[in-house]
């Protein structure tokens, strides 16, 4: 039983190893974004440490770099960390951790990590798949920021090489899988709709900002 | 301290806030349906908000131009069920491609 328990172990740890590499690769298209949104190399690395989630990152420099106050920014991707606070609660019973090991868990509580978690079938797995998954993709996130980060400062014109467009199409990828019913799309179209009919009256970033009401309404009533 | 800094420390403090109060609260606070829902909905909108600004507008006016063209390869390529990665890269090289030469 011993062998078996191991081999499953190296399976979990195989998993999070891929998906760790794999994510964390996109975190040279966050350094290299953040460049063309005209965050410097400092900055990006910062961020990746810090706040360490992807949406966050992204939606943050996506803000400043079309003209957004830092306020609509940090507003804006704030609303997006929430939803690691609610994996939180869910991993907080699995994972019992307490003192300094619960900051280092709770930074390391993104999408990714609670996905592998809840993959697993025993609490020990699921304990390994959150640690080890967060873990590879905090190392390599980082790591590939930085690269990303100098490479896109040697480029130069970021819309020569389509950056400024490699970032809507994230967004978009991002969004895509959780359009999985009618009511999710109308919601999309909603906020669509919001957002550039507030473009030409709004300051910049409060369209973006303002698309939050439409999901707190739409969820207030059901 | 410029703009972009003061952003990234108010990002990274609210974002490490909410993580770590989660793991905090006792878990009957945040499991009401009406909160569910909300945080379901959330990522959807400000997502698709973001897609609609970087896409189609440049300050305060709404414009077509290279990167409304990657962004219907992109949308074409989900379609089509295609990989993450192809879709961004896709999406970057046709935007790369109008940019230079259209």
């Amino acid at each position: 039983m011993a062998g078996l328990g191991q081999n499953v172990g190296v399976s979990v740890k195989g998993d999070s190893l891929g998906v760790g590499i794999t994510v964390g690769a996109f975190g040279s298209a966050f350094g290299a974004a953040a460049i063309a949104s005209h965050f410097t190399v400092a900055q990006a690395c910062a961020l990746s440490l810090l706040t360490f989630s992807g949406a966050s990152q992204f939606a943050l420099i996506g803000v400043l770099g079309t003209g957004g106050s830092a306020l609509s920014g940090i507003a804006t991707s704030s609303l997006l960390g929430i939803r690691n606070g609610l994996y939180g609660v869910r991993m907080a019973s699995i994972l019992e951790i307490k003192g300094w090991k619960r900051v280092l868990g709770a930074q390391i509580t993104i999408d990714e990590s609670t996905g592998v978690a809840l993959g697993q079938d025993s609490p020990s797995q699921m304990k390994q798949g959150f640690w080890w998954t967060g873990s590879a993709v905090f190392t390599f996130w980082n790591i590939f920021t930085l690269l990303g980060a100098l490479g896109a400062n040697a480029l130069g014109d970021p819309s020569a090489w389509g950056l400024d467009t490699a970032i809507p199409a994230i967004f978009l990828g991002l969004v895509w899988h959780r359009l999985n019913s009618r009511k999710t799309w109308a919601i999309a179209i909603s906020a669509f709709v919001l957002a550039l009919s507030l473009t030409p009256i709004a300051p910049a970033g409060v369209p973006i900002m303002s698309t939050a009401v439409l999901a707190i309404i739409l969820g207030w009533r059901e | 301290m410029s703009p972009q800094w003061i952003s990234v420390i108010g990002t990274s403090f609210f974002c490490f806030s909410f993580k770590y109060l989660g793991q905090s609260v006792p878990a009957s606070w945040l499991s009401h349906p009406r909160i569910q829902r909300i945080n379901t909905y959330i990522p959807i909108v400000l997502l698709t908000g973001l897609v609609t600004v970087q896409s189609f507008t440049e300050k305060t006016k709404l414009i077509i131009d290279h990167r409304a063209a990657g962004i219907a390869v992109a949308f074409t390529a989900l379609l089509l069920k295609l990989p993450f990665p192809i879709v961004v890269i896709s999406a970057a090289v046709t935007s790369a491609l109008v940019y230079r030469y259209a």
